[in-house]
């Protein structure tokens, strides 16, 4: 049985993204683990969501809500998605996870006419302190595994993602940067959000 | 399209189990032959709700039959797939109108080789024409048109039970609301068809099958008992061989420097290979073989697989699973693909088996928690 999740119940980040979606418009969720964005997009803004989730669990989950989920890996599975097929492709706490996030990247603005994009910010001042002062690989509330088990292979900062789309020409449309599960300013960024989250755009006048 | 329906549907004579129904057709089939009259053996679960919105529609795989939840009259049996069918399942006939058809060219009570050719007299042998996994859809349609079911809310089934459900909207584009298809292909490969040919000349290559004409005579039992051993194989993984025989005599502590079943596996194969002819026509096993060979939906349809699907509005939800070998997890992304290019709503996934091919009859929680909450979506 689909039961609506409220927004104020979704992470952080997936709150940001839920509220910034055009109603009635066509999402992929790339990484959309149980469902909780899409069903939330879904009861409350009507958008037709549709997933891509590498854990089959989660995948269960998400199609015992009734959402249209598939299993897959973004490194291999969104090549198979046409041109500009969706309003919106979604990309949250993934990006880190991939093992070509600049392919990844490609795909999701080619699918999609514009691209959220959210992840852990690795230049957040408890990060660098925890390296700075102790010396060891931080393990934070953003970051909770070790070295050895992370699934984050792929460690980027705010400064370096604004590197990387100014390099690629993507256009932002629009960031917002989160400390805790609070708002923060885009001043110093870098420094001061555990999380940020990206509205990007491929081409000029797309 | 819609018959006139007893309002107290309890007591319809087209429900129920064991139902058996003759009709005129004619049925034309993809071979060109007009088939006529069309019997189809049948059960029915549940009620039919009032505006006949919540049938489902459940297709059995090669050698599977009607009895679908209710006990095999031949071998005593509990039904094939109490496992997803039943009060509390997925599948419910508490919420449920249930509907499972025995295919055509099977012979447990619809038209096939076993059945008489009222031109004849006779049993149709191998006179019976060559029918295609669309011919069985097209037969089943004949069957909802009978029993007052316009659209179904979904098509269920697994391997060759898949192919149909995948044909349903390809076929019906506007007759069906759902579609599971669980551990089944769009097409035959090579090596899927090279398996039933093994079958098919184990069975002609039995004295006994006399060109298909052995009605009156004993049936090649020999050959279909070998076809269905090759047959299991398939159906199985190794890993689960393995764990399930190993190496291990069957009822000796020493090899017997002979040729009896001196291993488990050989004893299992044989016993698997017998029982299967008990129940089954060896005809119908070479009729259904080839129409799982025939089929390829994307050349029914110009030769892309997203062609089968642009008319229709359909959900589907499609599930492998990874010890799979006979249709493994590739044969499903295909469909996948084909689905998200015809931008039709799918969801996928593959689920972890030790069991290979036959984990869907098996149980499997995940499995049930996928199908049921598929189906909940769209009631």
């Amino acid at each position: 049985m689909s039961t609506p999740t409220p927004q104020e119940t979704l992470r952080a980040d997936l709150g940001i993204i839920a509220h910034h979606v055009a109603r009635g418009s066509r999402v992929l969720d790339v990484g959309c683990g149980d469902g909780a964005l899409m069903a939330a997009l879904r009861d409350e803004r009507a958008v037709d969501a549709r997933g891509l989730e590498i854990d089959p669990g989660n995948v269960a989950a998400a199609v015992g809500r009734g959402l249209s989920v598939i299993q897959g890996d973004a490194d291999v599975d969104l090549q198979g998605y046409p041109d500009a097929s969706f309003d919106y492709a979604i990309l949250s706490q993934t990006l880190q996870t991939a093992r070509a996030p600049d392919l990844v990247l490609d795909h999701l603005l080619r699918i999609g006419r514009r691209a959220f994009v959210s992840f852990p910010n690795f230049a957040h001042w408890r990060v660098r302190l925890s390296l700075l002062w102790g010396g060891r690989m931080p393990v934070t509330r953003q970051l909770p595994e070790s070295w050895y088990d992370t699934p984050n292979i792929h460690h980027v900062t705010i400064d370096d993602f604004r590197a990387f789309l100014r390099q690629r020409g993507v256009i932002v449309e629009g960031a917002w940067f989160l400390s805790g599960d609070k708002q923060t300013t885009s001043a110093a960024a870098n420094l001061l959000a555990e999380h940020a989250v990206f509205l990007l755009r491929g081409e000029p006048g797309a | 399209m819609l018959d006139t329906i007893d309002p107290d549907r309890t007591t319809d004579a087209r429900f129920g189990l064991a139902r058996r129904v003759t009709l005129p057709g004619p049925l034309r089939l993809d071979g060109g032959v007009l088939l006529s009259p069309v019997d189809i053996a049948y059960e029915t679960y549940g009620t039919l709700n009032a505006d006949a919105s919540n049938a489902v529609l459940i297709c059995h795989a090669l050698t599977g039959d009607q009895h679908v939840a209710s006990t095999h009259p031949r071998t005593g049996k509990p039904g094939w797939w109490t496992r997803m069918v039943g009060e509390g399942r997925p599948i419910d006939p508490a919420r449920h109108f249930i509907v499972c058809a025995n295919v055509l060219g099977s012979c447990m009570g619809s038209s096939g080789p076993a059945t008489i050719n009222p031109a004849t007299g006779r049993a149709w042998a191998m006179g019976f024409p060559v029918i295609t996994i669309r011919d069985m859809v097209r037969a089943q349609a004949m069957l909802l048109d009978h029993l007052g079911i316009d659209v179904l809310q979904a098509v269920v089934g697994g391997s060759m039970g898949g192919m149909q459900a995948l044909s349903w909207p390809a076929t019906f584009p506007d007759r069906v609301r759902a579609c599971v298809v669980i551990a089944s292909t769009a097409r035959h490969t090579a090596q899927n068809i090279a398996f039933h040919e093994v079958g098919r000349q184990a069975v002609m290559a039995d004295p006994n099958w006399r060109g298909g004409d052995y009605h009156d005579e004993s049936a090649p039992t020999a050959g279909l008992a070998v076809a269905r051993m090759a047959a299991h194989i398939t159906y199985l993984s190794e890993a689960g061989l393995t764990e399930k025989f190993g190496r291990r005599l069957q009822a000796r502590d020493a090899k017997s420097f002979g040729f009896d079943a001196d291993f488990q596996v050989e004893s299992y194969l044989r016993h698997q290979g017998l029982a299967f002819t008990d129940r089954f026509d060896a005809n119908s096993y070479l009729y259904i073989t080839r129409a799982m060979d025939y089929f390829d939906l994307a050349e029914e349809h110009g030769g892309l697989l997203a062609n089968a699907f642009r008319a229709t509005r359909a959900r589907f939800c499609l599930v492998s699973f990874d010890t799979d070998w006979l249709y493994p997890t590739a044969e499903s992304r295909s469909i996948v693909q084909a689905l998200n290019a015809a931008g039709a709503p799918v969801s996928f996934v593959e689920l972890s088996s030790p069991y290979g091919h036959d984990a869907f009859l098996l149980e499997a929680p995940e499995l049930n928690r996928v199908v049921d909450g598929f189906l909940r979506a769209g009631a």
